[in-house]
């Protein structure tokens, strides 16, 4: 590899067939991953936490297990950069927040625990907007992320760091969460694949809880097959969490290549120039993706989602008001910071107000509100409303469209602090993104072309829940093309 | 339900929300052992202390048990959902307690009173129990304390909350519904309803107004409430509160107080007023709860006998009121009384000495020796104080009550031997028979000590009299 963006990524499925034959060892694997994070970290800062001793360990323990002829998973030494809101055992985890200062999890999360027993070697924490609240991972308490292929620009968020340390070649393989676009924003930016499976599809446990109903766990990967690959190992019931979908699927690769001509497209109106922000070059390029798909033989037509005009305002009273309930209990009592006061309320106050950063109290505020008594009806009950009127909308266009299509970010990556002093047009950047995750579908967002400023732009792939091998196979053309 | 005045001119209102921790092997939403008294937080685990990432899975024995507890109160058993109760408090690891709102489990039940009086159940709902917090320093309270200890083994412990509606009457219907709840609970074996172990609590909202008036005035709720006396105490106690009140032109505050035993009082908590508004909202973490109508034809199926049924068995046989044998149903003797009747036990005399007499419990005593000790009272073998002594005695030890009251030497005396003595008493003192003779029963009771004396009291008094009666009768 020369130059901090690798022409030629490796891929973690070639990595994993090399580490698994013996052909070359985890730990070689993983040392020439952390030669490539030594150079370029300090420019990027993709992590809050590198764990080299830890990842040490396990790429050796992989290679003693296939020195012993072992089986072992489909990600044998394939480096990983968890997003910093995924619980480790015994490892920081922060969510980019001063308040958990000095925590240590006692436990890994669902997500972290497949990723073990799958032979991954976990190379670090990444960073991210402060509690995932954010588009441009500005707001870490701990510094921005920078975009890889920009220094001056934003990687996009709140996943920003896990989006970098991809497109750096960091790690081949990131994992993410994806509240309101978390994860395919800050992918489209970076110029890397990103995933946001079916709520209930992969294990919320252990995840730092934004908003409970819209958050999901998902995969950064520099192809569409190896996010496909990692979604397989992290997905799957998991017990330990009550909206987990017991009969989710499991294999995501069954028609992976093959051909579409028998599919159905809808490319959403709203989203090419219906809702104002979203830039023409976006657009236009979202249209050569319409054409790749005609090509191809798919039969694509333009459809109405109309309730996406009141998804950005529906989650904005969703997610906080959830986030308002599920950040109380940083409270200095138990764990993390605490600063201390002459009586309990007050050592709540103090603390609460050091740890947390701008835009989380902005959210805690807005939430708070959002369900106060006499307010609950308008605001939260409204929302509701909305999120039932989309689903109606969906459930309508899925009855004859086998996938949706839309641009993912309405513009390519931003320069630092452009937006930071300006939340509305902040929120604007999750307009194309936020659908799915009131409704809980999945949706992909693949690198296709770049912008007049040389930044990549994604396109997005919808599908209804569950659907994640069709959403995929649609991806795979649309990257087979873009190649 | 009839009128019932409290004081004067004043009806007394109380609504109470009873609070039973279920007895399930595990916590409501993880695997942590329900269990009271072990060291402080060792029954804890990420979930119940509300770690971040974790997230709660409902323990399906605890929703059973609530299902079980609302059919038996004649609740229909609805799709709910959890609900987040929003507030801050060190004892609640999350700083929000998952409880349920609009939508809970059992929905418009009642609950019968032995007295046959009906008192409406407004819902039944589930909910995760706190942590325990003790404040070091003087005062014992939060304020002032030099600082605090929390005890999470009870954080997450599943609760149900049984809330009736306002429609007690008197201190008497309050103490009975408590205890009625108690029973049914205890009946279903879903708690061990222990008051003074706080795994029943109790909280009453009370108000009062005039007679004849159709709205309801402003009712306090009462908290720290630990035994049905105190219960009474605090009904009255802030019953009377509220009456002096009106008398002086003035009105209560909604608020709630704390029940203070020692000094007989209630005193002021926080007002309702600047209490915290709780942001309800449904437990994004949580599915609903559908129960499926096999689930709930199960539940009444598997109903155990519940205390009114049973005491209405009981009543019907022994032929007395079924307030009568409340007590015995409330000990759990009702299927011993039934054997005892079987056995041979004439039943109003079974519930007499059940009641009375066997209020510590059953001990060695059998259905069957209850049965012969009835027989032998009945047929005046033993007299009613000796029979007394006699139950004492089987409790602790057992036995058969022909052996025993031969070794007490309760053998009955032959009624000869009475005849005889009392006919000499008559002859050795003619002055008092003549009285007695004449009317004065004041000697009667002479006459009986003197035989009693003489047989060191193993005369049956009855057997006496009757024979002082023959003799005057046919002089």
């Amino acid at each position: 590899m020369s130059g901090m963006v690798p022409n030629q990524y490796q891929s973690a499925s070639e990595i994993a067939e090399l580490v698994s034959t013996g052909e070359i060892s985890a730990i070689e694997i993983l040392e020439r991953h952390l030669n490539h994070i030594e150079e370029y970290e300090k420019d990027v800062h993709a992590f809050n936490l590198v764990t080299i001793d830890e990842a040490r360990a396990a790429a050796e323990e992989t290679d003693k297990l296939i020195a012993k002829g072992k089986k072992v998973g489909p990600l044998a030494g394939v480096p990983v950069a968890i997003k910093d809101n995924l619980c480790t055992k015994g490892i920081p985890t922060t969510a980019s927040s001063k308040i958990l200062e000095g925590w240590k999890p006692p436990y890994d999360a669902t997500v972290v625990k497949k990723l073990k027993e799958a032979g991954a070697t976990i190379v670090g924490k990444t960073n991210l907007d402060e509690f995932a609240m954010g588009s441009s991972t500005e707001n870490s308490a701990f510094g921005p992320t920078r975009n890889p292929h920009d220094l001056s620009r934003v990687p996009g968020g709140s996943s920003g760091g896990s989006a970098a340390a991809v497109a750096a070649g960091f790690a081949p393989i990131a994992i993410g969460s994806d509240t309101g676009g978390s994860i395919r924003q800050p992918a489209s930016l970076c110029g890397v694949v990103g995933v946001k499976p079916t709520y209930g599809g992969v294990s919320r446990y252990g995840l730092l809880a934004f908003a409970s109903s819209l958050d999901q766990v998902g995969p950064f990967a520099t192809s569409v097959k190896d996010a496909a690959i990692v979604h397989e190992v992290i997905g799957g019931y998991d017990p330990l969490d009550s909206t987990s979908i017991e009969q989710a699927p499991n294999s995501f690769l069954d028609v992976f290549d093959k051909d579409i001509s028998k599919l159905k497209v809808g490319v959403i109106s709203e989203l090419m120039g219906g809702i104002d922000g979203i830039t023409h070059e976006v657009i236009e390029q979202t249209n050569k993706a319409v054409s790749v798909l005609s090509d191809a033989g798919a039969q694509v037509e333009e459809v109405s989602l109309p309730a996406a005009l009141y998804c950005l305002s529906a989650y904005y009273l969703i997610a906080p008001a959830e986030a308002s309930s599920n950040l109380s209990r940083y409270d200095g009592v138990r764990y993390g910071l605490r600063i201390d006061g002459s009586n309990l309320n007050e050592m709540n106050v103090n603390t609460r107000t050091e740890g947390f950063g701008d835009e989380v109290k902005r959210r805690i505020m807005l939430g708070t509100y959002a369900l106060s008594a006499g307010y609950y009806d308008a605001y939260y009950g409204k929302a509701l409303k909305v999120r039932r009127l989309l689903a109606e909308n969906f459930a309508d266009l899925y009855r004859n469209y086998d996938v949706l299509l839309s641009p993912t970010s309405p513009c390519t990556a931003f320069k630092l602090g452009e937006k930071v002093s300006d939340p509305m047009t902040m929120y604007v950047n999750d307009v194309c993104t936020i659908p799915s995750n009131l409704v809980g579908h999945p949706a992909i967002s693949i690198p296709f072309g770049k912008g007049q400023d040389g930044m990549p732009i994604g396109v997005q792939i919808l599908a209804p829940p569950m659907k994640e091998p069709v959403m995929y196979q649609v991806a795979h053309t649309l990257e087979t093309a873009a190649q | 339900m009839k009128q019932e005045i409290f004081k004067d001119t004043w009806e007394l209102i109380v609504g109470l929300e009873v609070h039973a921790e279920l007895s399930t092997q595990t916590k409501l939403f993880c695997g942590c052992l329900n269990q009271f008294g072990n060291e402080p937080n060792t029954n804890v685990c990420p979930v119940c202390l509300g770690l971040p990432g974790s997230l709660p899975v409902v323990n399906e024995t605890a929703v059973y048990f609530a299902m079980r507890l609302g059919r038996a109160l004649h609740c229909s058993v609805n799709r709910s959902v959890f609900a987040r109760k929003n507030y801050f408090y060190p004892d609640m690891p999350k700083d929000y307690q998952i409880s349920q709102y609009d939508l809970p489990t059992n929905l418009e039940g009642y609950l019968e009173l032995p007295s046959g009086e009906i008192i409406g159940i407004e819902r039944a709902h589930i909910e995760e129990d706190t942590g325990k917090t003790t404040h070091i320093g003087t005062s014992g309270r939060i304020s002032g304390a030099d600082y605090s200890l929390v005890d999470y083994n009870r954080a997450g412990v599943p609760l149900i909350e049984i809330v009736s509606k306002p429609e007690i009457r008197t201190i008497e219907q309050a103490k009975a519904y408590v205890s009625e709840l108690r029973g049914i609970i205890l009946a279903l074996e879903i708690s061990d309803a222990k008051m003074e172990e706080g795994s029943i609590r109790v909280d009453a909202n009370v108000s009062v107004r005039e007679i004849g008036e159709n709205d309801l005035r402003t009712r306090c709720e009462i908290k720290n409430v630990n035994s049905l006396k105190s219960l009474g105490r605090a009904i009255d106690y802030e019953a009377n509160r509220h009456i002096g009140l009106y008398k002086n032109g003035e009105s209560p505050r909604q608020e709630t107080r704390h029940w203070d035993e020692n000094a007989g009082r209630t005193r002021s908590g926080r007002s309702k007023e600047d209490a915290e508004d709780y942001r309800y909202f449904p437990e994004p973490d949580l599915v609903p709860l559908n129960p499926s109508e096999e689930t709930i034809t199960k539940i009444d199926q598997e109903m155990p006998e519940l205390p009114s049924k049973r005491r209405e068995k009981l009543a019907n046989l022994t032929g007395v009121k079924p307030s009568d044998v409340a007590l015995i149903v409330e000990r759990n003797h009702d299927a011993f009384a039934l054997n005892v009747i079987e056995d041979g036990g004439l039943p109003d005399q079974v519930v007499k000495h059940l009641v009375n007499n066997l209020s510590a419990g059953l001990g060695e005593l059998t259905a069957e020796a209850l049965a012969q000790l009835v027989q032998m009272e009945n047929k005046s073998e033993i007299t009613s104080t000796q029979a007394k002594k006699m139950l004492g005695e089987l409790v602790q030890r057992g036995g058969t009550p022909a052996e025993l009251a031969t070794e007490l030497g309760f053998e009955a005396i032959d009624t000869n031997e009475v005849e005889n003595l009392v006919d000499q008493l008559i002859n050795e003192h003619s002055d008092e028979w003549e009285r007695f003779c004449s009317g004065d029963t004041k000697v009667q009771g002479f006459f009986v000590g003197q035989v009693m004396k003489a047989t060191s009291g193993q005369a049956d008094g009855k057997l006496i009299n009757q024979i002082l009666n023959e003799r005057s009768t046919s002089k």
